[in-house]
């Protein structure tokens, strides 16, 4: 893969020597006669993949080296697709699903039983599915197996559960200002998408302590008959595994697909925002744009711009930001691309309160210079081996090689996505760099979030000429009751 | 690069939990199976190589654990081991140098202004303001010349190019730990980048550094509601041992850490009787050892650095430490505990895995199912280090509208149960299960695995007390749980630190604009 160094190798393979003194050192660049043997031979273990009739796809991983059997149901509609006036209802549903238990045995029970086996059976909500997954050790494979199928189908939601999962969100709301660096991530998020947008509208006391038990009950019944995707990974009998899952899921009626989405995604305003926090002494600077959808054809360019910004310790962001000013020790970021809808374009750096501005600057300097500082091949060179002389990471266990096809089966892409990716990462020259920064990187577009302590940051954030500074306000809306009073 | 993160979860296999009739796979077996594919070696010089070969796919994971951390720096200079560790990643004589001889003149010039600066700096009475700004300009100067002759972030260019993933590494109060993963073709490659940095750190860009340090512990620490209120717990629990004092360092002194005092730590620590190298992967020991040996042979020999003589006398009198201020509030108790050395360690992990493991653990179905006081609720021990007596530490989240004043009853009466009566059998059965179970499932990582290894070789001087500890996990009793429990949670063996939420205080919100008018939306 590396050619450079394989070629210089060739004929240095047994001649290196230390040199212990620092003589000529600089030009030895001992590194570079340091043999690369080729690498051992390697084939990703795929998954079998099964399609049956009614649309649901199982996917067998077999793996003998330790006694374990995990699985997993992965189901379409999450929190973006929830009513806005009962924001968090997936999350809540992702809790007391498994907290409630089913008709045959209370969650408390299951509890009991499963952790006497260091077995378990969860379950979650997220963005756009939510999931039931499990693990036991190989002997307890079919007892465990049969929970989770009777939480799959035959759940019982009920009040109590609920209510505490109302109460652990409405915790986590109470709390969410608290911590300076989760402010500036869901606030910047806002300002991308929008307060209100599917991704990023927040639960708050008054929509949790809306949601019920038929709620819960209503979206289960909504989402169970998705196109459901089961996975399995462990030391188990292929044929015997297959007839199980095929016993369980076959007699089930034609998957419904979920219904498109049309999100509409504008980007940010452009200007210059502030969140006042007393209590720190470094600001979080978040620099934010709309980003891409994993669909468009340039990201394997601009997954390579990224890494020439902000990728790793020889990034333009890292080398400036960190290593030459010591601005800050977190610093890095990028454009990102998600499987179905825009990311965003996001960088990010924390610095001590007095230096807010000089680093703000730093880092939109380093954005803005995607455009006016020419990529060198060298850079595009260093990029590409950093990507792909690591990307064998993406599959060399069993585990992230199935976690991998289940995504792409997911969000509906081929099952060799990887191959292609990889190969079109290969062929980015300088030229596509040059064009995707002049596509997508415009500064004017960017937003720019600092959360920190007010008076401290001298120079004040005006310095940075970035228009009227907007305050946001974050205050957490309280409703009249606490939530735990309003429900049922 | 990071300190270690303030865990409200136990680190590694150390914790991790146990068993099982249901379990194939005996422990004799696991054992024997390792015993087959794990070579060790000790150098000369007193380094141990460790290779567990594992051939799933062609790459390896490494972790070179340097049995010296925080708790080792000296009076006045805390900090200093982590401020070393971001050093290592900072190249050396051949690595991240235009020109090493003329670089190590401008080094060694930087280090003479550093001082000189310094020193008018500390005085106590006539600090002469003017010079002090002369000597700061020096200072400044001499960096820039020397900063010319760097290559910078060669050393992790390097690594990453070849296809390093994950590349970093953590310094603790009791240890450094260095690792990456990578394709198995670059082991020779990356034994001379490792074994380089252990041996030739050249001390680079070392103020510029201190500064990322200096926002390593803004971040962590002042700018974190938990992190201050650690800071302040472990503080208050010690009065004499290292344990006590802040481990990413104190500002006033991390902030005048110097390259020289860097390099002195290096230099007693850095010695091949203090250091562990563990690689698990696609690597054949018959093969890499002989390699391995060339390159780690090159660390100097140097005595063990003597151990620690502070012991942290027997606290007699409760302690508390309040903080009122605008954040949600939060409790947390720990009581002194022996080290891990102790025969009763495995009793202090069954009682953390009663009281928090799951949803069947004691706290969360007392304080969070039934009571519905906390979100989250849990006991777990070491901390804030394992080497030395440690605390063992609660902890609980209350929900809106509750106080940690009813966190600390709770809790207490939890404890107060362990103490009066026997656990359950299912109890300590669950403890002995999962333990076995977890162990087993950490076997499949290699770079976890990488880092229990290096950690148990250290520890207890064999890789093998990883599997051996089953049987102390196994051999704890009811009566053991009781006793301990007795034995460590009294009052006079506490510390608790809670924070009360204050209202908030009319600040200047819109200050950070220049007067500018913000408008809230």
């Amino acid at each position: 893969m590396k050619r450079i160094i394989q070629t210089s190798l060739v004929f240095a393979a047994c001649a290196f020597v230390f040199s212990s003194g620092a003589i000529h050192a600089q030009q030895a660049k001992p590194w570079e006669k340091i043999p690369i043997p080729k690498l051992h031979e390697f084939k990703p273990h795929q998954p079998r993949r099964i399609e049956l009739k009614n649309g649901i796809v199982l996917f067998l991983q077999e793996d003998h080296e330790l006694p374990f059997v995990s699985g997993s149901v992965l189901i379409p509609g999450g929190a973006r697709d929830e009513d806005a006036a009962k924001a968090g209802l997936v999350g809540l549903y992702g809790q007391a699903w498994r907290t409630s238990g089913t008709a045959k045995m209370s969650g408390d029970a299951m509890d009991d039983l499963l952790e006497a086996k260091a077995a378990h059976v969860e379950t979650e909500g997220d963005e756009d599915s939510t999931s039931l997954s499990w693990d036991s050790l190989k002997g307890d494979t079919d007892q465990v197996f049969g929970l989770a199928m009777d939480l799959l189908f035959h759940p019982q939601f009920s009040a109590e559960k609920l209510q505490l999962a109302q109460q652990q969100v409405a915790t986590g709301i109470v709390r969410r200002n608290d911590d300076e660096g989760e402010i500036a991530e869901r606030e910047s998020a806002k300002l991308v998408y929008g307060a209100n947008s599917p991704y990023t509208r927040q639960p708050e006391l008054a929509t949790i302590g809306a949601v019920t038990v038929d709620d819960l009950k209503a979206w289960h019944d909504r989402t169970i008959g998705g196109k459901l995707i089961v996975s399995i990974a462990g030391d188990f009998n292929p044929a015997a595994m297959e007839a199980k899952l095929r016993t369980a899921f076959e007699g089930l009626p034609p998957a419904k697909p979920m219904p498109p989405r049309h999100d509409s995604f504008a980007g940010p305003k452009p200007g210059l925002s502030f969140i006042d926090k007393e209590d720190v002494n470094q600001s979080d600077i978040e620099i934010v744009g709309l980003g891409t959808d994993r669909h468009n054809p340039d990201v394997p360019a601009i997954a390579i711009m990224n890494e020439i910004l902000g990728g790793g310790f020889a990034s333009r962001l890292f080398q400036k930001v960190r290593t030459e000013l010591g601005l800050a020790y977190s610093v890095g970021g990028g454009m990102s691309f998600a499987y179905d809808h825009p990311a965003t374009f996001h960088v990010a750096a924390l610095t001590k309160s007095a230096t807010t501005v000089d680093a703000t600057k730093a880092a939109l300097a380093e954005i803005a210079g995607l455009n006016t500082q020419p990529f060198t091949d060298e850079e595009l060179a260093r990029a590409k081996e950093n990507i792909l002389n690591s990307f064998l990471f993406r599959y060399d266990t069993r585990d992230k090689v199935l976690a991998e096809r289940v995504r792409l089966e997911f969000y509906g892409y081929p099952a060799n996505y990887l191959e292609t990716y990889k190969a079109a990462l290969e062929k980015v020259s300088v030229a596509d760099l040059n064009r995707v920064a002049k596509k997508y990187i415009h500064p004017d577009k960017l937003a720019v979030l600092v959360v920190g302590n007010g008076p401290e940051i001298k120079p004040g954030l005006d310095e940075l000429k970035l228009g009227p500074v907007q305050s946001i306000d974050i205050t957490i809306p309280m409703p009249k009751q606490p939530p735990a009073e309003q429900k049922q | 690069m990071q300190k270690k993160v303030s865990p409200w979860f136990w680190k590694g296999f150390l914790a991790l939990t146990l068993m099982a009739m249901a379990v194939v796979v005996t422990q004799a077996q696991d054992l024997k199976s390792f015993e087959q594919r794990i070579t060790t070696k000790v150098l000369p010089n007193g380094l141990t190589l460790l290779i567990c070969e594992r051939p799933e796919a062609p790459v390896f994971s490494y972790t070179t654990f340097v049995d010296a951390g925080d708790v080792n720096d000296p009076s006045g200079e805390s900090g200093l081991a982590h401020m070393f560790e971001h050093l290592a990643f900072k190249g050396t004589s051949e690595i991240g140098t235009k020109d090493y001889a003329d670089e190590k003149v401008a080094l060694d010039k930087v280090e003479a202004a550093n001082n000189a600066y310094e020193a008018e700096y500390l005085k106590a009475v006539g600090r002469d303001e003017k010079k002090l700004a002369v000597l700061e300009q020096n200072f400044k100067e001499a960096q820039a010349e020397a900063h010319k002759y760097v290559v910078p972030n060669q050393f992790t260019d390097v690594a990453e190019r070849n296809g390093a993933e994950g590349v970093n590494a953590e310094t603790g109060l009791d240890d450094t730990r260095y690792f990456w993963s990578m394709p198995e073709n670059r082991l020779e490659l990356w034994a001379w980048l490792e074994s380089s940095r252990l041996v030739d750190t050249v001390p680079r860009e070392f103020y510029k550094e201190r500064n990322v340090v200096i926002e390593e512990r803004r971040m962590r620490t002042d700018s974190s509601p938990i992190g201050r209120l650690l800071e302040q717990f472990v503080a208050t629990a010690y009065v004499a041992h290292n344990y006590g004092r802040s481990s990413i360092g104190w500002p006033s002194e991390v902030s005048q850490i110097t390259a020289t005092e860097a390099m002195d730590f290096h230099k007693k620590y850095y010695v091949g009787a203090n250091i562990v190298v563990a690689v698990v992967g696609d690597v054949k020991a018959a093969d890499a050892m002989p390699m391995l040996e060339k390159y780690f042979g090159r660390v100097p020999a140097g005595p063990k650095p003597e151990e620690m003589t502070t012991v942290e006398p027997k606290q007699f009198a409760e302690k508390t430490v309040t903080i009122r201020e605008q954040t949600q509030p939060l409790y947390v108790e720990g009581y002194h505990r022996p080290d891990y050395r102790d025969p009763d360690d495995a009793v202090y992990d069954a009682i953390a895995d009663i009281m928090s493991n799951g949803r069947v653990s004691r706290l969360y179905r007392s304080l969070v199912r039934d009571q519905q006081i906390a979100a989250e609720s849990a006991g777990f021990s070491p901390y804030p280090g394992d080497k030395y007596p440690g605390l063992f530490v609660f902890y609980a989240y209350p929900l809106p509208e509750h106080t940690p004043a009813e966190m600390r009853d709770a809790i207490h009466k939890e404890i107060e149960k362990l103490k009066a009566a026997d656990v359950t059998d299912e109890e300590l059965q669950m403890y002995k299960t999962r333990t076995r179970a977890d162990l087993l499932r950490g076997l499949a990582d290699n770079q976890g695995l990488a880092n229990s290894l290096a950690e148990y070789q250290t520890r207890y001087g064999d890789w093998r007390e990883l599997f051996l500890q089953l049987d102390k996990v196994d051999k704890v009793t009811k009566a053991d749980i009781r006793r301990v429990a007795n034995q460590v949670f009294v009052p006079s063996n506490r510390t608790s630190a809670w924070i009360e939420t204050a209202a908030p205080t009319a600040t200047a919100g819109q200050a950070a604009t220049a007067g500018k008018d913000g408008g809230a939306q």
